[in-house]
């Protein structure tokens, strides 16, 4: 790439587990290779890394990452994530250089539109940032109960979520469903496209030095199926946002979610060359992503009389 | 002084009337006493006054090691520690005591034999406290005999979450009875009591129950002490003093490692007790590591130049 | 040890910030002098040094600040949310990264302690920031119906207790939903508002979008009653503020007023006493009582008054007060010599009309404006000090029987801003908080602020709120 002969140093993508950056416990990598201009065809395009495949047991082990994050992500206030959340707007845009390389080679963009999908996607962490301290004053509220009580109802992350992201948009659309599901408070065990897992892993790094306390974000790359159906039947995993699976193997997980009433956020209808990701990423998103991984809770409590019968008020 | 302080003599009556006594104490909001806490962390306490009072933390340190590898001469090394802390600086104070298990005590108390230094022993079943009264009184007996000065007891946690509040003040009585001249510090191991007001209530029925220090923990749990649970125990012994004339000593255990904690807990003393308890006879630092951060923040005012653990003594 | 735990001065850098010699008006992006050249003194009411010289604005000004941001607007309203939003974000990280000059600043023409300043001030100056900056592209989505517009120029008259707080809660909604603005701060704290102009201009923000006018109340009057602005935001006292209801009578334009307060702090005997004591301290001590939402009226339980008493009394015996940049000071300066002899006046009233009157024994500073923590016990609904807001560190001690009376009294007042209650139980705290006219409420605790929580009164305190969701409908069109 430079004037001189000098040789470049690659980098070893790694998986992001509990603010950690381990290989696949499997030993097993995949080639990454560059999205060739003619989408679909079977040719192959220009090697770009070598991609950890993880095994199940990476799923099992960010899932036991993610709980564990969760207690002090959860409990950290609305004002503190937001700050969190903005800080990584701030990392990332001092590294868009790198992320548009990454995005163009691995989604076969323009030089431009690689560059308009990363501004969106910092943009998108600024918008997400704004949302933690207000989503509980859209979702939740009073509630004029006919007696006499104080009734307030309160969203509440619902925990671990599991989430695939889309296919092809490997970084506005990898963060379009990331920041959602910790914004709130929940964390999360991320599966990267699995052809364009690049940027996934490489947003890790960013993630680690912006403050975002380790296992609230957990990236691992493979071939999605794999690393879906595992967490999709675990136990301690209470959502999963399908968004990065096709319709066949979206019932399926959804069939493997209800075992422990998993909330599902489903894929958007697919588009004509089947695709599932057909969501337009640049839209303004609404607030349904954050909401899709909340709980509400209702707290009741008498607010009774000032004093015993015959009291003046 | 008494056994049952007069002003309270109803309280101790029953059972029942210990509780009623105990549940109508002033509740403590925890929020509200965490943030004063918090605020009184943030005086800045700089030259003279940071001189003073790292002296006077110093001076009020005991010294402790509680280990179920204690041999003879590590509690000899931990006295000599205790009696002449800075080599180097022969005017750094002495600290309060050596505090140590009650097979130590007589080695201990040879070990600081006309220093001036006292010797704490821990006794009662330390730390958890689960042994009947009969063991727990002669670890007591065993202590004093051995030349305790003081005596570290545990409550039993047991009988105060399941609200035997009249056995644990019986038996605080009966340690107390058991102490003959060495004084009395009483750990409620705030850790397991859990809430605020479990202390404050921990804390009256010590004081009710002649108790010369109320103490906050033993070392051997995940929290220990903290500066709002003895700022609420200095609430205690403040209010009680008021109200009986009887002042009770302070001994917050475990986790101050640094001099910052220290004095943050001075200031707490200063600005909650007064200035009464401003002196080893009435506050206490239950550590270990905290006398070498001492030692280590002495040297840098003296000298100038932020010390290193090369240069003070490792026991 | 003999000798007590005495603190060594502990003195905030003065040199973290730099006062020029003088400082113009801020309009359209630059700094300007006065058209008419008037100038006046800034002084630190700690020590009555002044600090700076900065323009006085006249009528003149008030029109060309207005045309600025009368110019500033189309293009500010019709910029995507998203991009106002970052604006705002930008301007809260300079805020948090200057936070310690700018704490210093407050400290220094205000007079307040810099523990107030460092730590409550200028963290929530931030937070507000931040928080309006989220909104600014979610305004679809806060209730207020599918795009709603923003109304033009505000008019923003703000007072000195808080100059830099006050100014955040005028400037940050104003902005996140596309007005623009014409801010005038007190004639005794210009300053911070004028490093505020900087930070704009640090940020990048459009000239024109953020006006600062430096005067004294007839400029606040040119901009309030201008014809080219569309809202006129005000906090201050309640006598201002009705001449300026009178004022925009017949006109379009859309008011919030944040005035003055008599808060009640209600003191059950199932308080936590120790948190009670250290809430009515805050309540009333916080700012040097110079707050409009204080606990200046105690109403305190008839059961535990004196238990309450004597622990408030011992409590007070151990407050700081002196140099305000010392960090272990709890009492700074009053902030101006006219504020001082008002309170002075009052206290004199309460003593005259029988009230007892106690001091928290602390020495003055010779020079500045000071006075000593003080409380009024005895003191009936019928006096002075029991029906005036103060506006000092002065606290009236009443008492009660029942709830039912604790309510009346409380609720008997021209002012309903705020109020306290202190109970362990919680539905004694629903029914009372459900029977006080009151806009702010607080249970055990007290002068809680956040940006997420709308701020204002019943009442002759005021109407409109400013902060959280609802503080956004000031500034939109929302009929």
């Amino acid at each position: 790439m430079s004037d001189n002969n000098r040789l470049g140093v690659f980098k070893t993508y790694k998986l992001y587990v509990g603010g950690k950056f381990p290989r696949s416990e499997s030993g097993r990598v995949y080639e990454v290779t560059t999205k060739t201009s003619a989408a679909g065809t079977a040719g192959k395009g220009q090697w770009l890394a070598n991609a950890p495949q993880s095994s199940r047991k990476d799923a099992r082990d960010a899932v036991v990452a993610a709980r564990k994050a969760f207690g002090g992500w959860s409990g950290a206030t609305a004002y503190n994530r937001g700050q969190v959340l903005y800080r990584v707007a701030e990392m990332l845009e001092g590294r868009k250089e790198q992320f548009v390389r990454e995005v163009a080679a691995s989604e076969g963009l323009s030089k431009s539109k690689a560059a308009a999908a990363v501004d969106a996607a910092i943009d998108r962490w600024v918008w997400y940032a704004g949302w933690t301290d207000k989503i509980g004053q859209i979702a939740g509220g009073a509630n004029p109960v006919a007696g006499p009580f104080f009734n307030l109802s309160t969203p509440e992350p619902t925990g671990v979520v599991a989430v695939l992201a889309p296919q092809k948009s490997s970084f506005l659309g990898l963060v379009s469903v990331i920041a959602p599901v910790i914004a709130t408070g929940n964390t999360a065990v991320v599966i990267a496209s699995a052809d364009a897992p690049l940027p996934a892993l490489s947003l890790g790094e960013v993630l680690a030095t912006s403050d975002v306390p380790g296992g609230v974000v957990n990236i691992l790359s493979g071939v999605t199926a794999e690393i879906a159906a595992p967490l999709a039947a675990h136990q301690d995993v209470n959502a999963i946002d399908l968004t990065g699976a096709d319709a066949e193997l979206a019932k399926e997980l959804e069939i493997a979610a209800a075992d422990n009433l998993k909330r599902v956020l489903r894929p958007q209808p697919v588009d004509t060359d089947g695709a599932s990701d057909s969501e337009d990423w640049l839209a303004s998103p609404g607030t349904h992503r954050l909401t899709a991984f909340l709980e509400t809770k209702t707290v009741w409590h008498p607010t009774g009389a000032l004093g015993a019968a015959g009291s003046s008020y | 002084m008494p056994t049952t302080a007069p002003a309270f003599a109803d309280a101790t009556a029953s059972d029942s009337a210990l509780r009623r006594f105990l549940f109508g104490l002033p509740g403590v909001d925890a929020v509200g006493l965490e943030a004063r806490a918090a605020s009184l962390g943030t005086r800045s306490i700089k030259t003279t006054a940071k001189a003073y009072a790292i002296d006077l933390a110093i001076s009020m340190i005991d010294l402790t090691t509680l280990e179920g590898a204690d041999t003879p001469g590590k509690v000899r090394a931990l006295a000599a520690k205790a009696v002449n802390p800075d080599p180097t600086d022969r005017t750094t104070p002495r600290t309060a005591a050596v505090c140590v298990y009650p097979d130590m005590a007589s080695t201990a108390a040879a070990a600081v034999a006309g220093s001036g230094v006292k010797v704490a022993s821990v006794a009662t079943a330390f730390p958890a406290g689960r042994a009947a009264l009969d063991v727990k009184l002669a670890d007591v007996r065993d202590a004093v005999a051995a030349g305790a000065d003081e005596i570290d007891m545990v409550i039993d946690r047991g009988a105060f979450l399941s609200g035997r509040f009249l056995k644990v003040y019986e038996e605080i009585l009966a340690v107390k009875a058991e102490c003959g001249p060495a004084r009395l510090k009483v750990i409620f191991e705030t850790g397991e009591l859990s809430t605020y007001d479990n202390i404050r209530r921990a804390s009256w029925i010590g004081m009710l129950a002649g108790a010369d220090f109320i103490k906050t923990s033993t070392g051997k749990v995940a929290t220990n002490a903290t500066p709002a649970n003895t700022l609420l125990m200095l609430e205690a012994v403040r209010d009680f003093r008021a109200a009986t004339g009887v002042q009770i000593g302070v001994k917050p255990a475990g986790g101050i490692r640094t001099t910052k904690d220290a004095v943050k807990f001075l200031v707490l003393v200063n600005e909650t007790a007064g200035e009464d308890w401003l002196d080893p006879h009435w506050f206490r630092f239950g550590a270990s590591s905290l006398l070498n951060d001492l030692l280590m923040q002495r040297q840098k005012l003296s000298t100038g130049r932020y010390s290193g653990p090369d240069y003070v003594t490792v026991d | 040890m003999a000798s007590a735990f005495e603190y060594a001065p502990a003195p905030e850098s003065r040199s973290v910030v730099d006062i020029a010699p003088s400082y113009g008006l801020f309009i359209d992006g630059e700094f300007t002098e006065a058209a008419d050249g008037k100038v006046f003194k800034t002084v630190s009411p700690s020590s009555e040094e002044v600090l700076s010289e900065v323009a006085q604005a006249g009528t003149a000004d008030v029109d060309r600040a207005v045309k600025a941001a009368r110019k500033a607007f189309e293009k500010w309203s019709a910029l995507p949310g998203s991009e106002r939003a970052k604006y705002l974000f930008r301007i809260a990280r300079i805020i948090q990264e200057r936070s310690r000059e700018l704490a210093v600043l407050e400290t220094l023409d205000n007079g307040k302690p810099i523990k107030e300043t460092r730590d409550a001030d200028l963290p929530l100056v931030a937070a507000h920031f931040f928080y309006y900056a989220g909104w600014a592209d979610k305004l679809d989505h806060a209730g207020y119906g599918a795009n709603p517009r923003p109304l033009g120029v505000a008019g923003q008259v703000i007072p000195w207790n808080f100059p830099l707080l006050m100014l955040a809660w005028k400037i940050a909604p104003a902005l996140a939903t596309g007005n623009t603005v014409v801010l005038k701060p007190a004639e005794t704290t210009p300053l911070s508002a004028l490093f505020f102009a900087d930070i704009c201009r640090q940020a990048g923000l459009p000239k024109g979008v953020v006006n600062i006018l430096t005067g004294y109340g007839d400029a606040g009057e040119a901009l309030v009653t201008h014809p080219d602005v569309n809202k006129v935001a005000f906090t201050g006292s309640t006598a201002v503020g009705k001449a300026i209801a009178r004022s925009v009578a017949g006109t379009d334009k859309k008011v919030t007023l944040e005035l003055g307060g008599k808060g009640a702090n209600i003191v059950f005997d199932d308080a936590p006493i120790d948190q009670a004591v250290e809430g009515i301290v805050t309540g009333i001590f916080f700012n040097q009582g110079q707050v409009c939402c204080a606990g200046s009226r105690l109403l305190v339980q008839e059961s535990v008054q004196d238990e309450v008493l004597d622990a408030l009394k011992r409590r007070l015996s151990t407050l700081r007060l002196g140099d305000p940049l010392d960090k272990n000071t709890d009492i700074g300066a009053i902030n101006s010599a006219e504020q001082l002899a008002r309170i002075t006046s009052l206290v004199e009233t309460g003593e005259a009309e029988g009230a007892e009157r106690w001091s928290a024994p602390c020495e003055l500073p010779s020079s500045g404006y000071w006075f000593a923590p003080t409380l009024f016990t005895n003191v009936t609904q019928a006096h002075t000090v029991a029906r005036d807001e103060i506006f000092g560190p002065v606290l009236s001690v009443l008492s009660f029987r029942t709830p039912d009376e604790a309510v009346a009294k409380a609720n008997n007042s021209q002012y309903g801003l705020s109020a306290g209650i202190w109970t362990e139980k919680g539905s004694r705290i629903l029914a009372v908080a459900n029977k006080l006219r009151a806009g702010v409420v607080w249970a055990n605790t007290f002068n809680k602020f956040d940006p997420t929580s709308p701020f204002g009164g019943y009442k002759e305190s005021g109407f409109g709120r400013e902060g959280g969701r609802h503080g956004l409908e000031a500034y939109l069109d929302v009929r």
